[in-house]
């Protein structure tokens, strides 16, 4: 299981905790990941991507193991660690705003 | 007993006050979706516990929501809008080509008669109509394909679809205003449209006549008398008696002309309330006095009503969705400022109190009277 840590706000869209676990089939890339995030949440669709360009949201971040992974492929493979469950993979908003 | 529901939109969430019939204590409900932008929140007309609300974010995007109980619990519907066919363009602020992009709801209105059926606008402005409860959006592209599209050209907001009026007498009849393009309508239920500001007269457009590329803020309408209705345009307060086919200006003696809400009085046909703003480059009232005008002539002929709005240091603006009616015996009018306060008048606009006075800035007001 892959373990996903969400902002505060789709949290609570979401009406889950910090941190959430989804089964990916295949191999895990960012893509896969918010396939199943969207697939097993879908009240998140269109909040992480753009629904019609399937892009990151400008004020998104994907994080993992220390990295910025928000201008990687979205179909580079994620850490070992992510893979395996021992590191979260990040989605961070971004500090902006009042 | 009836009461009436005001379903209030704000940059930081969504606020629902009630009250019975007397209009004197409320309950405050809120903060809904909090901490996200709700552009509007709107009844339908068919079942008043069908409520369906927009709700957006810098961050995350459009979240469509809607509730079965008045607003009590609410459910994600869907929030995919995907314009019909290839996009286009149209004009950005420099009057270079830029592609059509979706970047949220500013209005939602539900149908008079099915409460499954709400028709939204957006930003980049166009029309969509839901008949599954908002499960499922599609858009009217009638209008962004009827030939001036690609000239459409945004105001400061965003290109935005702002207003819709259906037509109680004729189903197949729509009215709709968007910023800067101007006002448009069907007669065929949205499949084919054509603009309607001829009598318009805009200074800051290179053809003041044009047939396009007026900054119309607001289109409110009568639903006993469809035919006519009344425009708060970016300046200039204007009339329409024949749908829309031609405009005459109402302004009359209005200390100035510009503002964003216009509203009828719900038995008073030829009733009808702006709230003057001092200009485009000062948003704020006159002299920092709040005062709403009310025009008991369909227009020209405009007197002040201030007792209990603010008249001294008030610099807060009423935006072009922020303005609503009662249909009780004694007609109440309702508006939010970007101030955070929602006012209220049990009497026409005679009298007004605040029921809220700190929420974070008012986008839109809608009201419900409920039997």
């Amino acid at each position: 299981m892959i373990q996903v840590m969400l902002p505060v706000h789709l949290r609570t869209l979401a009406q889950v905790g910090s941190e959430i676990s989804v089964n990916v089939q295949g191999e895990v890339t960012t893509r896969s990941v918010i396939d199943a995030i969207e697939a097993r949440y879908p009240m998140l669709r269109g909040t992480i991507r753009d629904y019609n360009t399937q892009e990151r949201r400008p004020f998104l971040r994907f994080f993992a193991c220390q990295e910025d992974l928000s201008h990687e492929s979205p179909d580079a493979p994620l850490p070992a660690e992510v893979v395996s469950g021992r590191e979260p993979f990040l989605i961070i908003g971004a500090i902006a705003g009042g | 007993m009836s009461g009436v529901r005001v379903l209030v939109g704000t940059r930081k969430g969504a606020f629902i006050l009630s009250s019975d019939a007397k209009r004197e204590k409320w309950d405050v409900s809120g903060p809904h979706f909090a901490g996200w932008e709700i552009y509007h929140l709107k009844g339908s007309p068919a079942d008043p516990n069908r409520l369906y609300a927009s709700q957006s974010s810098g961050w995350f995007g459009q979240v469509m929501q809607r509730s079965n109980d008045g607003g009590k619990n609410w459910e994600t519907i869907g929030n995919k809008f995907a314009y019909d066919g290839v996009p286009g363009t149209h004009q950005w602020y420099d009057g270079t080509p830029h592609p059509w992009e979706f970047k949220r709801v500013w209005h939602l209105e539900p149908s008079l008669t099915d409460p499954d059926t709400v028709y939204a606008g957006i930003e980049d402005a166009a029309i969509f109509k839901t008949t599954d409860g908002g499960q499922n959006w599609q858009e009217l592209s009638g209008l962004r394909g009827h030939g001036t599209g690609p000239c459409w050209q945004p105001g400061a907001g965003g290109l935005c679809l702002h207003t819709i009026l259906l037509d109680p007498s004729d189903p197949d009849r729509m009215f709709i205003a968007i910023s800067a393009a101007g006002a448009f309508r069907t007669d065929d239920a949205g499949k084919t449209w054509k603009p309607i500001n001829q009598g318009l007269r805009s200074q800051y457009i290179p053809d003041p006549t044009a047939e396009i590329g007026h900054c119309v803020h607001r289109l409110a309408m009568h639903r006993s008398r469809p035919g006519i209705l009344y425009m708060q345009k970016h300046w200039d307060v204007m009339r329409t008696d024949n749908a829309g086919d031609s405009w005459q200006e109402v302004s009359g003696n209005l200390p100035t002309d510009f503002g964003f809400v216009i509203d009828v009085h719900a038995h008073e046909p030829e009733t009808i309330y702006v709230v003057p703003i001092k200009s485009d480059s000062e948003h704020f009232p006159m002299e920092g006095k709040l005062r709403v005008y009310r025009s008991r002539t369909g227009g020209n002929d405009w007197e002040p009503l201030s007792k209990g709005l603010p008249q001294s240091n008030c610099y807060v603006n009423v935006l072009r969705d922020a303005m609503a009616v009662d249909s009780l015996d004694s007609c109440g009018i309702y508006f939010g400022t970007t101030g955070g306060q929602v006012y209220a008048s049990a009497d026409s606009g005679d009298n007004w109190a605040p029921i809220v006075h700190d929420l974070p800035a008012v986008l839109s007001v809608e009201v419900q009277t409920l039997p």
